[in-house]
């Protein structure tokens, strides 16, 4: 390999320097428009080169990603982002991969290698543009798509019960899950350099509008009245407070309850503290979103991070069991040739 | 030390010049075990050698039927063998079923060795022998000569005060087989012993028992009247001096991709999936973390390549390895390798298809799938190896044009290749052919704008890696224009791509050695032009027709795409091409194509390799016929 890969003076970087000359081609209004901008923001807070950088993606809307950001980028066949940048990662663990996926790729199509990959935990950040429809193949429903949802393909309505992103997340073993909104630029950006920081998978699943063939998908978190209510904002060692601090998460046991904070007598120590590093209690926020936003009762929609905690990266364990192999020194071309079963044939 | 020289009575040793053996018996009985150690100590006498497995495709088949029957042969020489011989001339039969699935295969007068424990009631009728009948007494094996052993009564004997269970004691029987045939040969225990107490390092009781077993064996073949007028033989060694070891054509692919990386100075890579019959290059390269290789197993097979191509964009030598159904599912993955101009190794050993097909069988039949298995306009190199030793040569070259064209190229092998074996004279490091990696270089901010598709006198472009300052670029599945590499929907410049993309191709035959002719006279009647395992069979095939004095040649083709620059030439020197294949005929058509003439095929979709018997026949036939 080559030894010109690390340059130790890095300039300071802005946004627009992770801007390719290339124009973005999505739709007006697409949440991915957003999405980019977010993570131009991230990046040159992360103080790693542009060429230490890659971007890889599969086929969708979202997989166009790497064409606009200044970096390396491949574009690859639908489904296989992630086995894509495992085989980089773990062939050059030095570099920063991410992977920009949709729920048709990441979840349909790909659906395996997402399962296979949150289990092996090779250090990749993961954008999972989740707008819930195929936009790329104009409008058929995705494996998020909502039960009932009328599209080209489901003109009777959708029957497939929709995947749990987070709950499958965490089902395949991953180490990190998080749930960002392509609207709140601000928490987006927080996100994403959190998921950036954590070593090891880490996953970031993003409502992303689509106004052409699923506009309005989550409209029930989106507009200010609908999002006070139906979502809670997770913060670590933080108590699980939404509706403008009128209501809370009570756990009961295994069941989490909403509870009015005025009414009840119950102060916010009483409530359901968020601690990111514990499975269950994460297990358990994935299925908030079974609940459907419909009463007062509802759980609210989760956003932030629901799980993180590290451990070894599939990359550093391949590493560390080549090291103990060759502590006694690396195989030379002859021995290698060699074999350990060689014999000598002498002169008759 | 156990003499092996001295018997202690005078029996005869006849010298041979070759003989080809066969141990047989249940999946359960060990005979893959004692013909790999029988192989492994005819190798070390500098013998000539070759060996084919052929075990049934289920784990555990049901035990003394004849789908449950495992088979090792192997072929030793004094003189150069390239197969492990059309018949056998000694067969081991440890049950009925092992003497029922192959006798058709033992040379009439050739010997039979029978564990007469696999004959009783119960055996005979698993293996389907009709009620009463037992081929040891009823004077059907009359053109054989028959050895009746009493196999498993001997080793409970031997190993009557070992300390182990019965049942232990009762698989050391294959190990009371092998020590009767080192006698009937002539050969030294000691390697097995060596090889035993490093196997058994933690069971000392165990080593010994099996070590005792051999002797058993040895000492009853010189003990016993049985085998006094047979005698014993001797098999002069052939090989020249030097350092030897035996390989397989999966252990050659292996040890290959590592070397391969090893001379380019690159990282290997093996992204990669189980399938029989091409595992053993994965769990080979498992083994080699030392060399510092990466393997990876994948969740499937399109992850497997797909991890691979992710590899060679990071710079490494990747390769992928598989077999039929999973080269099917690889296929769109290649259609990106080739499009994105990457370098990366894919082995895809052969076996019987379509679908599941016969798993552990070998057949030639994935060319035309290699060939043009992709969708859209996506030629790529392909080659194919011609014997165990071979795969080792193939798969390095198949790594020195991925790397020095920045394509994707199969390499062809198939399950004959895979699991045979022949002693193979360890390679210098320094005779193997440089591979060059042309990486791009760093590029400062005045330099001119970096071109990922800016091509070369050879149309190849350079390896831009991540980590490389300067380079940073976007590339991926959509076609991309000229040159820069950005997305083109641009209808001249995708026929001027697909063009450019054949052309680097097709160039590549400027950079692979010219065809020659392995056997045989430049110009003549016949030419029998092959590709792939057959190479053992029709090059024995033709030495005996030459020897007969026919005017035949043989040619075998390693470069399939793009073919040597002379290949047409060298057709043109003879009356008829013949072009056996283990297929319904695919060389054959894309001979057809190229050149336009008219081969005769010869084929065969049986799941076993040709024997240079039915190719001997071919060959004759047709040049009576030319003559007439």
């Amino acid at each position: 390999m080559t030894e010109n890969t690390t340059i130790p003076v890095l300039p300071v970087l802005i946004a627009k320097d992770f801007a390719s000359d290339q124009e973005p081609k999505w739709c007006p209004g697409c949440g991915d428009h957003a999405v980019l901008q977010q993570i131009k923001n991230v990046l040159p807070e992360l103080g790693i080169a542009p060429e230490n950088i890659v971007f890889v993606s599969g086929i969708g809307c979202s997989s166009r990603l790497p064409y606009y950001l200044a970096t390396y980028g491949v574009h690859g066949i639908h489904g296989r982002a992630l086995p894509m940048a495992t085989g980089l990662k773990v062939s050059r663990p030095e570099l920063s991969v991410w992977v920009g996926t949709g729920d048709g790729d990441a979840l349909s199509i790909g659906g395996n290698h997402f399962i296979h990959t949150l289990r092996r935990n090779p250090d990749l950040n993961v954008v999972l543009f989740n707008n819930e429809i195929y936009g790329l193949t104009k409008g058929q429903y995705s494996p998020t798509s909502k039960i009932g949802l009328r599209t080209v393909t489901s003109p009777s309505g959708v029957i497939d019960q929709p995947f749990n992103t987070a709950a499958l997340t965490l089902g395949s073993g991953g180490s990190f899950f998080a749930r960002a909104f392509d609207r709140d630029g601000k928490f987006l950006r927080s996100i994403l350099k959190r998921a950036a920081l954590h070593k090891g998978t880490s996953l970031v699943e993003i409502y992303q509008n689509c106004p052409i063939f699923n506009g309005g998908a989550f409209e029930a978190f989106s507009s200010a009245d609908n999002k006070a209510n139906n979502t809670v904002y997770l913060e670590q060692s933080k108590p699980l407070i939404f509706a403008r601090g009128k209501r809370g998460i009570w756990l009961d046991g295994f069941q989490p309850i909403v509870v009015d904070l005025d009414k009840e007598g119950i102060s916010s120590s009483d409530l359901w503290i968020h601690d990111e590093t514990d499975i269950n209690k994460a297990s358990i926020l994935a299925h908030f979103a079974d609940d459907h936003a419909d009463s007062e009762e509802s759980l609210p929609r989760p956003f932030g991070v629901f799980y993180a905690k590290e451990r070894i990266t599939y990359e550093d364990a391949l590493t560390a069991q080549i090291a103990d192999a060759q502590k006694n020194g690396i195989g030379t071309f002859e021995e290698l040739l060699r074999g350990d079963q060689s014999y000598e044939i002498k002169k008759a | 030390m156990t003499d092996t020289t001295k018997s202690t009575r005078q029996v005869n040793v006849t010298s041979k010049t070759s003989v080809s053996v066969l141990f047989a018996g249940d999946s359960g009985d060990g005979m893959q075990l004692t013909g790999t150690q029988f192989a492994n100590t005819v190798a070390t006498q500098g013998t000539e050698l070759n060996t084919f497995p052929n075990f049934p495709a289920e784990i555990r088949a049901p035990a003394g039927t004849i789908a449950g029957v495992s088979g090792f042969q192997l072929q030793f020489s004094s003189k150069p063998v390239y197969t492990p011989g059309a018949r056998f001339d000694v067969m081991v039969a440890m049950n009925s079923a092992a003497l029922k699935a192959n006798l058709k295969d033992l040379h009439r007068g050739g010997i039979i060795i029978a564990g007469t424990e696999g004959f009783d009631e119960k055996n005979l009728k698993l293996a389907g022998y009709p009620e009463g009948a037992n081929p040891l007494e009823d004077g059907s094996l009359s053109n054989y000569i028959l050895f009746p052993v009493p196999i498993l009564q001997l080793t409970r004997e031997a190993l009557k005060e070992s300390g182990l269970s019965s049942k232990e004691i009762d698989r050391c029987k294959n190990m009371f087989v092998l020590g009767l045939l080192y006698w009937l040969y002539t050969l030294p225990l000691e390697g097995t012993f060596e090889t035993l107490r490093a196997k058994f390092q933690k069971n000392v009781h165990m080593a010994e028992a099996n070590i005792r077993a051999v002797k058993a064996g040895y000492f009853f073949g010189d003990e016993t009247e049985l085998f006094a007028n047979l005698g014993r033989f001797d098999i002069a060694p052939q090989k020249q001096h030097g350092t030897y070891r035996r390989v397989t054509g999966n252990e050659a692919c292996a040890i290959a991709l590592t070397a391969a990386a090893k001379k380019a100075g690159l990282k290997l890579f093996l992204g990669s999936y189980p399938i029989t019959p091409a595992t053993e290059i994965l769990s080979t390269l498992a083994k080699k973390k030392k060399y510092g290789v990466k393997t990876y197993q994948a969740e499937d097979e399109i992850a497997g390549i797909v991890s691979s191509i992710g590899a060679a964009y990071g710079g490494a030598l990747a390769a992928t390895n598989t077999s039929g159904p999973g080269l099917a599912l690889k296929t769109e993955a290649l259609g990106l390798a080739v499009i994105l101009e990457l370098p990366l190794v894919v082995i895809n050993v052969q076996r019987g298809g379509p679908s599941t097909g016969l798993p552990t069988k070998p057949e030639q039949s994935d060319l035309f799938m290699a060939m043009y298995g992709r969708h859209g306009e996506a030629p790529l190199p392909v080659i194919a190896a011609s014997s165990p030793v071979d795969c080792f040569y193939c798969t390095y070259e198949a790594a020195r044009i991925a790397v020095e064209h920045m394509t994707p190229v199969i390499c062809l092998t198939d399950g004959y290749l895979a699991l045979s074996s022949e002693p193979w004279k360890v390679e210098s490091p320094d005779n193997l052919a440089p591979i060059t990696p042309r990486f791009h270089a760093p590029r400062q901010p005045e330099d001119p704008p970096f071109l990922p598709y800016k091509r070369d006198d050879r149309q190849v472009r350079a390896w831009a890696i991540p980590g490389t300052r300067g380079l940073e670029h976007r590339i991926g599945g959509l076609e991309k224009q000229n040159e820069t590499g950005n997305v083109s929907h641009d209808p001249e410049n995708h026929e001027l791509m697909t063009k450019l993309r054949a052309q680097k191709i097709n160039q590549i035959a400027d950079f692979i050695p010219l065809q020659t002719i392995d056997n045989g006279p430049k110009k003549g009647d016949l030419l029998v032009l092959g590709w792939g395992s057959s190479y053992g069979a029709i090059k024995t095939a033709v030495e005996q027709a030459i020897e007969q004095g026919y005017s035949v040649a043989h040619a075998h083709l390693r470069y399939i795409h793009p073919f040597p620059k002379n290949l047409e030439e060298i057709l043109g020197n003879y009356k008829k091409i013949l072009i056996p294949e283990l297929n319904n005929g695919q060389l054959i058509h894309i001979i057809r194509d190229t050149f336009l003439i008219a081969p005769e095929g010869f084929t065969k979709i049986q799941g076993v390799p040709f024997n240079e018997m039915e190719i001997l026949i071919k060959i004759t036939d047709i040049i009576k016929e030319l003559q007439s």
